[in-house]
C-alpha cells in the first residue's frame, strides 16, 4: 500500500472515529452522572442534523446549527422530565428497557417529522467537489471541519468539568451521588444538566457530519452501537479512554476494506465490543471499580 | 393435587379447541393463519420470559437463534439432491431413508433432506452456538449482557445478510412443507390450515407446561434465587454459572424450534426475522406480559403478534412498541397481567368493543 | 368459582370471531390489493409506490371506475418484511377475497408470496425488478419495472462507444443492488468489458471513500455503482473529493431529480439509463408515453408537493396494466389474466408493454433511455 493510501485510510478512520467518540462522550456524561446508559444517544445526533436541516431552510447555517443544538439539548431535558425523573429505583433491566423504547419513539416521530427522505446539510466550506490535496490524499474540507469542532468539543468539555462550578458539581455526582447530595448539590437538576450536555454535543457532532454521511431518520442507531462499542473500550465513564477508542474503531474499520468484503465493515465494531467484554469489560483505561455498575 | 396446577393448561386447550370449532362454524378460517404464526412466535417468548423473568438475564438477541433455526432448515431442505449421485453423504441419506422426492411448485421433480434431519441439525446447532456464545457473555450483567447480546444479534443478522448461502438480502423461498405423518404437514397450504393450527397449538402446550414443570422444580427454584442476588445464591453452593447456561440454552432452543417451524409454515425466510426490532419486541411482550409470568407472556405474545401480523398498527408497528416499552417500565413494571391491572384492562377493552359493535352494525 | 371464569374465558374465547365483521364481496366494486414497503428499510420504493397507487384509484373512482365498477384498494405496510407480505397475501387472498395483488416492492418479498398468490390463483403484479418473478413463469405473476439486464446493457453500449473496457463496480448489499451486480458480471464479458474490481457494501454506509480509493488504486476507466438512495449520492461525492476523474454510470435507481440535489455539482456528467419519465418534456409530442408522463408527474406532484420518481411509476403501470385487461375481459379472474397476457403496446411509465405467455413483464430494451445528469437537470445522453 503507498504511502498515499495509508493516509487516506487514516484520515478517514479519524473521521469517523471523532464522530463515534463524540457519542461515546455524550454516553459517559449521562452515564457518569446516573448510571443510566442512554441507548438514544445516537437519536440525539440525528436530531441535531435533522432539526438543522430544516432551520438552514429559513435562516442562515450558523445560527440554524446553533438553533438546532439548543433545541436538542431542550428535547434531552424533556426526556428527563417526561421520562427518567419518574423512574423510581428502577432496576438495570427497566433502564436498559426504556431506553431502548425512546430510541425507537424518538425514531418514528422523527420518521413522521421528516419522512424517510435522505437530508444532508450544506458544507461548511467548500461544496461537494472541492478536495483538499494533503501529501497525496484527498480530502474534503468537510472532514477538516469535523475533527476542528470534535477537538473543540473535547477541550470544551475537559475546561467545563475542570474549571466551572456545574462541571465540578456532575463530577461530584459522578463519583458519589449521596455525598454530593448532602453537599447541597441538586442532583436532580444534574441529571437534566448531563442529558442536556450530552443532547447538545451530540447534536453538533450530527450537524457537522450531515455534510458527508448524510441524515435519514434511522442514521441514529448503528451510531449509537459503535459509539457504545467506543465508550467500553476506552472504559466506561472515562472520556479520555472514548477518544481513543474512537480512533481505534475509526481506524480498524478503515484498513478492514482492504482485507475483508467491505459488506462485513460493520460487523467489525460489534467484534470488538464482544471481544472486550468477554476479556476486558473494563475497557483500556478503565478500572475495575468504575466498571462495576452504578447504582441510579 | 399434582394435577390441579395444569388447570390453566386445560382451560388453554379447551379455548384452542373451542376457538377453532367456532371459526370453522363462522366460515372464518383464516384467522388461523395469523393465529398460528403468533403462536410460533410465542414459542420464543416463552423461552424468553423464563431467561428473563426467573433468571434475570436479559436477552436482546433472541431473534438470532429463531434465524438460526430456521435458516438452517432453509438451507438443508433447499439443497437440491436430485441430481448428486456419487456423492458419499447424498448416497447415505438416500440408504437411510432420509431423503424426500416430491414436486415443487413448478412441476420438477425435486428431492431433498427429510425436514426431521433439518429440525435435528437446527437444534444441534443452536445448541451449540448458544452454549459457546452463552459461557463468555453470562459473565456479563446488566448493560454489559444487553449489549453483548444486542451485539450477537447483529452479527447473526449480517452474517445471513451478506451470505450468498442465505439468500443474502433476499432470504431463501420456496422451502417444502414439513411431511410429519401421512398428509399431515407444516406448510402454508390453505387447505392444511386447521392442521397446522393444531400443531403449533400443540408445540405452544407443550412448551408451556415444560416450562411449568421446570418453574416449579429445582431448577427453577435455583434459577429465583438467582434473580433475586447472583451472590448469595452462589454462598448457598449454587452452580450459577450452569444454571444460567442451561436456561440460556434452552430458551435458545425454544426459539430455534419455532424459527424451523414457522420458517416451513410460511415457505420461505428472510433477514428480518434476524432483525435488532425483532429482538426488542420479544423483550418487549415479556415485559408487558410480566416479567415472569409465562400465562402473561403467552396472551400477550399472542396477541400483539397477531394484531401486528394483520397490519391492525399499519406503519405505526415500531411506534407502537417503542411506546409499549416505555409505558409499561414507567407505570407497570411488573407487567399488564397481574389481576388488578387484567380487571381495568378487561372493562376498557369491553367499553372499546361495545362502541365499535355498535358502529359495525351495517 | 374456577369452574365458572373457566367457563367465562372459553365464551369469551368462542365469540371472538364475531367481533370481526364479515366482509362480503360487493357486486358493484372490485376489491384490490396492494402489498407495498411504506415504511422501513424500502419505504423509499413502497411509499411512493403506495402513493400513486392511491391517486390513480382516486381518479378513475371519479371518473366512473372501471366498466361501471368502483375500484376499492386496501393497502398493506409491510415494511419490507417477508412475513409480513406472506401474511398479508393470505388476508387479502383469503379474507378480502381480493380481485388482484399490486406489489410487493421487493424481490425478497415477491419471491415468498409467488407461489401463494400462483396456488390461489389470484394475480400478482409485483412492482420488484427481480428476474426470477417472471422466469419461471407463473401464470398469474406478473412485474411491472424494467429487467435490470436491460439497463445493464444499455451501460455497456454507452462504454463501447467512448471505449471503456476496464471498471470497477460498487453496489449494495440489498437486493437490487445483489441483482444488479449478478447481471454485470454476467453480461460484461460479453461485451469485451472487463471488471478489474467489485466491491458491496452495506447500503446504510455513509463514507464510501474507502473502497473507492480501492478503485482508484486500479486505475479504473469507469466506475458502476448499482445502489439506491443514500449511497448513489455519497459515490458521487467521494469520487470528486477523491479527486477520481473518470465517468460514473449509476443504475436506473437513481431516477429522481432529488439525488442529483443531494449529490449537488457532483452529480454533473453522471451517465444512467432510465425510463422515460424524468426527460418526459423533451419528448416528442407524438411519443407514445408523453402525454400520460407528463400527467403523472403533474398530477403526483401536486397533490403530493413533492418530485415523482421512477419507483412509484412501477405501481402506476401495475394498476394500469390490471385496469386495461379489467375493461378488456370484464370481472372474471381468469379472463382478466388472459387478457394480460395478451395485452400488447400498451404504453406506461417504464416504457411500452407487450405481454405474452412466456413473458410476463412485456418491456424490452427499448423501455430504457440513456440519460445524464447536465447543469443539475436530467438530460437525453447524446
Amino acid at each position: 500500500m503507498s504511502f498515499e493510501h495509508l493516509l487516506q485510510y487514516v484520515l478517514s478512520g479519524i473521521t469517523n472515529g471523532s464522530i463515534y467518540a463524540i457519542v461515546a462522550i455524550g454516553f459517559n456524561i449521562i452515564y457518569n452522572t446516573t448510571g443510566i446508559i442512554n441507548f438514544a444517544q445516537g437519536e440525539f445526533v440525528m436530531l441535531g442534523g435533522m432539526t438543522a436541516i430544516s432551520l438552514s431552510a429559513f435562516m442562515p447555517l450558523p445560527l440554524a446549527i446553533l438553533a438546532a443544538v439548543i433545541i436538542t439539548s431542550f428535547a434531552g431535558a424533556l426526556i428527563d422530565f417526561l421520562f427518567i425523573r419518574r423512574l423510581k429505583s428502577p432496576s438495570v433491566l427497566n433502564m436498559i428497557i426504556v431506553t431502548v423504547g425512546l430510541s425507537i419513539m424518538i425514531r418514528e416521530i422523527a420518521l413522521h417529522i421528516w419522512d424517510e427522505k435522505v437530508r444532508s446539510l450544506p458544507y461548511f466550506t467548500g461544496n461537494e467537489v472541492t478536495s483538499i490535496n494533503i501529501l497525496g490524499a484527498y480530502i474534503s474540507p468537510q472532514v477538516l471541519w469535523v475533527l476542528g469542532v470534535c477537538s473543540v468539543i473535547v477541550v470544551f468539555l475537559g475546561l467545563f468539568f475542570k474549571f466551572t462550578l456545574t462541571g465540578k458539581s456532575m463530577r461530584a455526582c459522578a463519583s458519589n451521588m449521596t455525598a454530593a447530595r448532602l453537599c447541597g448539590i441538586n442532583t436532580r437538576n444534574m441529571v437534566t444538566i448531563s442529558f442536556m450536555l450530552s443532547a447538545a454535543i451530540g447534536a453538533l457532532a450530527g450537524c457537522v457530519i450531515s455534510p458527508i454521511t448524510q441524515t435519514q431518520y434511522d442514521c441514529g442507531t448503528s451510531l449509537a452501537i459503535k459509539g457504545f462499542t467506543v465508550a467500553i473500550l476506552g472504559g466506561l465513564g472515562n472520556s479520555t479512554g472514548a477518544i481513543i477508542g474512537g480512533v481505534i474503531i475509526g481506524l480498524l474499520e478503515a484498513f478492514s476494506i482492504s482485507v475483508m468484503p467491505l459488506a462485513y465493515k460493520d460487523a467489525i465494531a460489534i467484534t470488538v465490543l464482544l471481544v472486550i467484554l468477554f476479556v476486558k469489560p473494563s475497557g483500556l483505561l478503565g478500572t475495575r471499580e468504575a466498571a462495576e455498575l452504578k447504582e441510579f | 393435587m399434582a394435577w390441579k396446577k395444569y388447570i390453566p393448561v386445560f382451560a388453554l386447550i379447551a379455548c384452542i379447541i373451542v376457538f377453532q370449532l367456532a371459526v370453522t362454524a363462522m366460515s372464518r378460517e383464516f384467522y388461523l393463519t395469523q393465529l398460528t404464526m403468533a403462536a410460533y412466535y410465542s414459542l420464543v417468548i416463552l423461552g424468553l420470559t423464563v431467561l428473563m423473568g426467573y433468571a434475570g438475564q436479559i436477552s436482546m438477541g433472541h431473534a438470532a437463534f429463531f434465524a438460526i433455526g430456521g435458516y438452517t432448515s432453509a438451507v438443508i431442505t433447499t439443497r437440491n439432491l436430485m441430481n448428486v449421485k456419487g456423492a458419499v453423504l447424498a448416497d447415505l441419506a438416500r440408504d437411510l431413508g432420509l431423503t424426500i422426492v416430491e414436486k415443487n411448485a413448478y412441476g420438477n421433480d425435486i428431492e431433498h433432506l427429510s425436514p426431521w434431519v433439518a429440525l435435528a441439525a437446527a437444534v444441534v446447532l443452536t445448541a451449540i452456538i448458544a452454549f459457546l456464545i452463552g459461557i463468555p457473555i453470562l459473565k456479563l450483567k446488566g448493560h454489559y449482557l444487553a449489549m453483548a447480546t444486542l451485539g450477537f444479534g447483529i452479527i447473526v443478522y449480517r452474517i445471513v445478510l451478506g451470505s450468498r448461502l442465505f439468500g443474502e438480502a433476499d432470504g431463501i423461498s420456496d422451502i417444502p412443507p414439513f411431511r410429519i405423518i401421512g398428509s399431515l404437514a407444516v406448510s402454508g397450504d390453505p387447505a392444511l390450515r386447521v392442521q397446522n393450527f393444531y400443531i403449533a397449538s400443540f408445540l405452544v402446550v407443550v412448551g408451556v407446561v415444560l416450562l411449568m414443570n421446570l418453574i416449579d422444580s429445582r431448577v427453577g427454584r435455583a434459577l429465583r434465587s438467582i434473580h433475586g442476588s447472583e451472590e448469595a445464591a452462589n454462598a448457598m453452593g449454587i452452580d450459577t454459572a450452569r444454571y444460567k447456561l442451561f436456561i440460556f440454552v434452552l430458551s435458545a432452543v425454544f426459539a430455534c424450534v419455532a424459527g424451523v417451524f414457522l420458517t416451513h409454515f410460511n415457505g420461505g425466510i428472510g433477514p428480518s426475522e434476524a432483525d435488532v426490532m425483532k429482538s426488542v419486541s420479544y423483550v418487549a411482550i415479556v415485559a408487558v406480559g410480566g416479567m415472569a409470568n409465562l400465562w402473561g407472556a403467552l396472551i400477550m405474545g399472542v396477541i400483539l403478534n397477531y394484531l401486528s401480523l394483520r397490519g391492525y398498527f399499519g406503519s405505526y408497528d415500531e411506534f407502537v412498541f417503542g411506546s409499549i416499552l416505555i409505558v409499561i417500565m414507567l407505570f407497570v413494571p411488573e407487567g399488564l397481567l397481574k389481576m388488578e391491572n387484567a380487571r381495568a384492562l378487561a372493562r376498557a377493552l369491553a367499553r372499546l368493543r361495545n362502541s365499535l359493535g355498535a358502529g359495525r352494525k351495517q | 368459582m374456577l369452574l365458572k371464569k373457566l367457563f367465562a374465558t372459553i365464551l369469551c374465547v368462542s365469540l371472538l370471531p364475531l367481533a370481526f365483521s364479515c366482509k362480503k364481496q360487493s357486486g358493484e366494486t372490485i376489491k384490490i390489493g396492494a402489498i407495498f414497503a411504506v415504511t422501513g428499510p424500502a419505504s423509499f420504493l413502497g411509499a411512493p409506490e403506495a402513493k400513486t397507487a392511491q391517486m390513480m384509484v382516486d381518479e378513475i373512482n371519479n371518473n366512473g371506475g372501471v366498466s361501471g365498477k368502483q375500484l376499492k384498494l386496501i393497502i398493506k405496510d409491510s415494511a419490507g418484511s417477508p412475513e409480513k407480505a406472506i401474511s398479508f397475501a393470505k388476508q387479502l387472498i383469503e379474507e378480502e377475497k381480493v380481485f388482484a395483488i399490486i406489489g410487493p416492492s421487493t424481490s425478497g418479498e415477491t419471491m415468498k408470496i409467488k407461489t401463494i398468490c400462483e396456488d390461489a390463483k389470484t394475480i400478482l403484479i409485483s412492482c420488484a425488478a427481480a428476474e426470477v418473478i417472471v422466469n419461471p413463469v407463473a401464470k398469474y405473476v406478473f412485474k411491472s419495472p424494467q429487467k435490470d439486464s436491460h439497463a445493464v446493457q444499455k451501460i455497456f453500449e454507452v462504454m463501447k462507444k467512448k471505449g471503456i473496457s476496464k471498471i470497477g463496480i460498487v453496489s449494495s448489499n440489498d437486493g437490487f443492488g445483489i441483482a444488479g451486480k449478478e447481471q454485470l458480471e454476467k453480461i460484461a464479458p460479453t461485451q469485451g468489458i472487463q471488471i478489474l474490481i467489485s466491491e458491496v457494501y452495506d447500503k446504510k454506509a455513509t463514507d464510501l471513500t474507502g473502497v473507492l480509493t480501492k478503485l482508484k488504486a486500479k486505475n479504473v476507466q469507469a466506475v458502476i455503482n448499482w445502489s439506491i438512495v443514500p449511497a448513489q449520492s455519497i459515490v458521487a461525492k467521494n469520487m470528486k473529493q477523491l479527486n477520481m476523474n473518470v465517468p460514473l454510470f449509476q443504475s436506473h435507481g437513481f431516477g429522481n431529480i432529488k439525488y442529483v440535489k443531494e449529490a449537488g455539482e457532483a452529480a454533473e456528467g453522471i451517465i444512467f439509463p432510465c425510463g422515460r419519465l424524468l426527460i418526459a418534456d423533451s419528448l416528442p409530442d407524438n411519443h407514445p408515453q408523453k402525454a400520460l408522463l407528463m400527467k403523472y408527474k403533474k398530477d403526483y406532484e401536486s397533490k403530493y408537493g413533492e418530485d415523482a420518481s421512477t419507483f412509484g411509476g412501477h405501481a402506476y403501470d401495475a394498476m394500469l396494466v390490471l385496469v386495461e385487461a379489467i375493461k378488456k375481459a370484464g370481472s372474471d379472474k381468469e379472463k382478466v389474466r388472459d387478457a394480460i397476457e395478451n395485452l400488447k403496446g400498451v404504453a406506461g411509465t417504464a416504457g411500452i408493454f407487450n405481454f405474452s405467455p412466456q413473458d410476463h413483464n412485456g418491456l424490452d430494451i427499448n423501455a430504457f433511455d440513456v440519460l445524464t445528469v447536465k447543469g443539475g437537470k436530467f438530460v437525453k445522453y447524446e
